[in-house]
């Protein structure tokens, strides 16, 4: 695609690995936490491109293999507090998921840490912040994601 | 891929955005997308001119549907899809792309940012062009409200809806409504008496014909949503009939079991069959189960035989009963921070260290010591008081960070009606500020100063404990720079406010956001105050933040005003993001039925069957399902998939 040489950012030209996120974010709370880090302007790394979901049960594990698929180097999760699901228990769904997916990532061989969940409610900017920092620094050290990853040349 | 003609519409926010993200950049990379027919930016994409821009380029270039990069879909969503149906489009083809809050002012670099900002940009475009119109789907309302706690703020909010003609469902947790606000001696800035001014409302309430008080009740259950909410309520039972009872004190004489008064915060005692205070609505007694050696005459029975009329029943039983309402306002108070957490303060262990709701009720002439201020150790009169202001709050090392917001007006209250009570006594008061915004605040904080001749030391208490009868205070005064030791006949410490026991449990009841801090959360701090964020339940008073009682009552009217409006319309509308299920492939396997969190899905000749006014789109269905044949409108798997593509192209 034509754009994507555009898109090459410093860090990435500078040579140092910047994974690729993409960050799953439930509606009601954890996009609405996103939100408040933005109001609270607090900085994190830029790595992780946010889709906002419904809930965050709704996000089939079928996404999570389509983004390794696609290339990502991480994918993360993000919903409401156990308990506080906006849609009463769809979180619980997704809690049930996560053993799941880890187990059949180690299974294809991906690191079952390049997926993460997280709870981060709309009062949490701060959790948002250091939730993302935290995943690029430890996704860093695994290098970029290849065994999934399709060749679309 | 779709023939749909798109159009992109890049906003600056003014700096807002364009100062980190390369605006100009974003909107030729959107040019370029498969399907975008049209691509512009300016500076305000929300003001006047912005939106008819919109308007004008959806009609001039035949779109079918648009993306706006701009701010919060929380925030310009409705503004867009608005203009969207202005110009002849459904409003659900119109779809935010969040590149300030995600994007914009979360990071610096303005490479980076770009590229984040284009990729979340192509993201709304990929989503846009599989976007179908839809139409909202109506929905009954019912008319009627819950309002939960009976405080201050619950009486008010309960008393204008019903006043608007709207029934009332009033549930109390406790045997009286009334609140802390009962318990007051009086209040700031006037001196009124509380009691005074508030048992009108209490009797007020009682006597509406549209208002249904329900005391001793508990909310255990909500489910549905706006318009629509079903509420079981829990009936403890009080033992003494209300109907029957005449509050002739026969019941309470001779029972033999006597437990701290809660009203007077354990500085009197009460029996296990007692009436709160006098002014109890509804005017009855009440057996305190918990109390009572057993409801049983063979063990005790003294209570039942001594009433004359019957009333007492001890074989009542709890009762559940089931409501329909269509809004809920949630007012459940405050505590204030256990003595027990301040360990300096001598832990709650200390004699005559009073909380300020204790002082209230000495000063109370239906107090403890009805309206003359005695120190509770031997009942003398106090002659060196000690007030100390922020106990527990703005502390974020150990206690609650925020600020109780309404202490420096209760302790100079304090300080005023102590020296009205006792003229010859000497008040001091430990502060760190004063914060006496408020109408005539500031000039009741000076007259208790100058009038009344408090003495205001400006630093913190380090440690208190008794010696030789009194109380010893070590303390230091900022301002000049010295410690300072008092020998205080009595100390009042002003404890931070924190939302009231339960609050907890009913805001996972309601699935209803709490702040840090454990207070309910508004839907936006600004423009959102009274509004959860769960749509058709609203807060008013403590529950929400300290507060005093005309921002309570303020903030009660306001609830009930949002209340009456949107108990006003004839139908709501839902949101038709709802599941849909593709027949051709539904196998009739029933894990969609059994992960709806709504009970919205049941099958029908082997095929799923969505009923779309239970069904709120949440998309447990969809990701549960092994064949793709449930998905929720404008959010399928193929929209997601494609947004992940462009999300890492």
């Amino acid at each position: 695609m034509s754009h994507s040489q555009a898109e090459v950012t410093q860090a990435e030209a500078s040579g140092e690995f910047e994974p690729r996120i993409v960050a799953f974010l439930c509606k009601w709370c954890s996009s609405a936490g996103s939100d408040l880090a933005g109001v609270s302007r607090m900085q994190y790394p830029s790595n992780a491109t946010p889709i906002t979901v419904p809930c965050s049960g709704s996000v089939s594990p079928m996404y999570i293999l389509s983004a390794f698929k696609k290339g990502a180097d991480g994918v993360l999760v993000s919903g409401c507090h156990i308990g506080d699901c906006h849609y009463i228990e769809g979180n619980f769904l997704a809690r049930r998921k996560i053993h799941l997916v880890k187990e059949l990532l180690g299974f294809v061989g991906i690191e079952p840490d390049r997926f993460r969940m997280s709870w981060v409610s709309a009062a949490e900017g701060a959790k948002y912040s250091n939730v993302i920092k935290d995943f690029v620094e430890d996704l860093k050290p695994l290098g970029p994601q290849n065994k999934m990853k399709a060749d679309r040349s | 891929m779709t023939k749909k003609r798109t159009g992109v519409f890049v906003c600056h926010c003014g700096n807002n955005i364009a100062a980190t993200v390369d605006v100009t950049k974003v909107k030729d990379a959107m040019a370029n997308e498969e399907g975008v027919v049209f691509s512009q930016d300016y500076v305000y994409m929300c003001s006047d001119p912005g939106q008819n821009s919109v308007i004008d380029a959806i009609k001039d270039n035949n779109l079918d549907n648009v993306v706006i990069s701009c701010c919060s879909p929380n925030l310009h969503e409705k503004t867009f899809r608005d203009n969207a149906k202005m110009a002849g489009l459904n409003s659900f083809t119109c779809e935010i792309a969040n590149i300030r809050e995600q994007c914009a002012w979360v990071h610096k670099d303005k490479d980076e940012a770009t590229a984040k900002a284009i990729k979340i940009s192509r993201s709304a475009v990929r989503r846009a062009g599989r976007d179908q119109a839809l139409e909202p789907i109506a929905v009954p309302v019912t008319r009627k409200a819950l309002v939960i706690g009976g405080g201050i703020a619950g009486i008010q909010a309960a008393l204008d809806i019903a006043n608007a003609g709207v029934e009332v469902i009033l549930v109390e947790k406790l045997a009286t409504i009334g609140g802390h606000m009962l318990q007051l001696s009086e209040t700031f800035p006037t001196l009124d008496c509380s009691q005074c001014i508030l048992s009108p409302k209490m009797v007020e309430v009682s006597r509406h014909p549209k208002i249904k008080l329900m005391t001793y009740s508990e909310v255990q259950e909500v489910s549905g949503s706006v318009g629509n909410f079903k509420v079981k309520i829990l009936k403890k039972p009080t033992y003494v009939d209300p109907e029957l009872c005449k509050i002739c004190d026969d019941c309470a004489s001779v029972c033999p079991v006597v437990v701290p008064n809660e009203h007077d915060l354990g500085l009197t005692a009460r029996r296990a069959i007692h009436i709160p205070f006098a002014q109890a609505i509804p005017a009855s007694y009440t057996l305190d189960e918990s109390a009572c050696l057993g409801l049983n005459p063979v063990r005790c029975g003294k209570c039942k035989d001594a009433c004359d009329v019957g009333a007492i029943n001890y074989d009542m039983q709890p009762q559940t009963i089931t409501e329909e309402v269509g809004a809920i306002v949630v007012a459940t108070g405050f505590d204030l921070y256990a003595q027990e957490h301040m360990n300096e303060m001598g832990g709650g262990k200390v004699e005559d260290v009073l909380d300020g709701l204790q002082f209230e009720r000495l000063c109370s002439a239906s107090g403890a010591t009805k309206g003359h201020v005695l120190r509770p150790s031997d009942r003398t009169v106090p002659k060196e008081v000690v007030f100390i202001q922020c106990v527990g709050s703005r502390d974020p090392a150990q206690h609650c960070a925020y600020c109780s917001k309404i202490c420096c007006m209760y302790t100079a209250k304090h300080a005023r009606l102590y020296k009205h009570h006792v003229p010859d006594g000497r008040a001091y008061v430990f502060y760190i500020d004063i914060r006496s915004g408020g109408k005539g605040y500031e000039e009741f904080v000076q007259r208790a100063m100058e009038d009344d001749g408090t003495i205001y030391l400006r630093g913190r208490v380090s440690k208190l404990y008794r010696k030789n009868g009194k109380v010893r205070v070590l303390g230091t005064d900022t301002l000049t720079g010295q410690n300072v030791e008092i020998d205080a006949d009595m100390v009042v410490l002003a404890l931070a406010m924190e939302p009231s026991k339960g609050t907890g449990e009913i805001a996972k009841t309601l699935k209803i956001g709490r702040d840090k801090d454990g207070f309910l959360a508004e839907s936006h701090p600004k423009l959102k105050p009274v509004e959860s964020v769960t749509a058709g339940i609203f807060l008013a008073g403590c529950a929400q933040a300290p507060k005093d009682i005309p921002e309570t009552v303020a903030q009660a009217g306001a609830a009930a005003s949002k209340v009456i409006g949107l108990l006003s319309q004839p139908t709501l509308s839902h949101a038709p993001t709802v599941a849909r299920v593709r027949n051709s492939h539904c196998s009739g396997c029933e894990m969609c039925v059994t992960a709806c969190p709504y009970n919205a899905i049941h099958l029908e000749h082997g095929k799923a069957v969505v009923n779309e006014v239970l069904c709120e789109g949440c998309g447990s269905c969809s990701a549960t399902c092994l064949r793709a044949a449930i998905e929720v409108k404008n959010a399928t798997a193929l929209q997601i998939h494609e947004m992940i593509e462009a999300c890492l192209a």
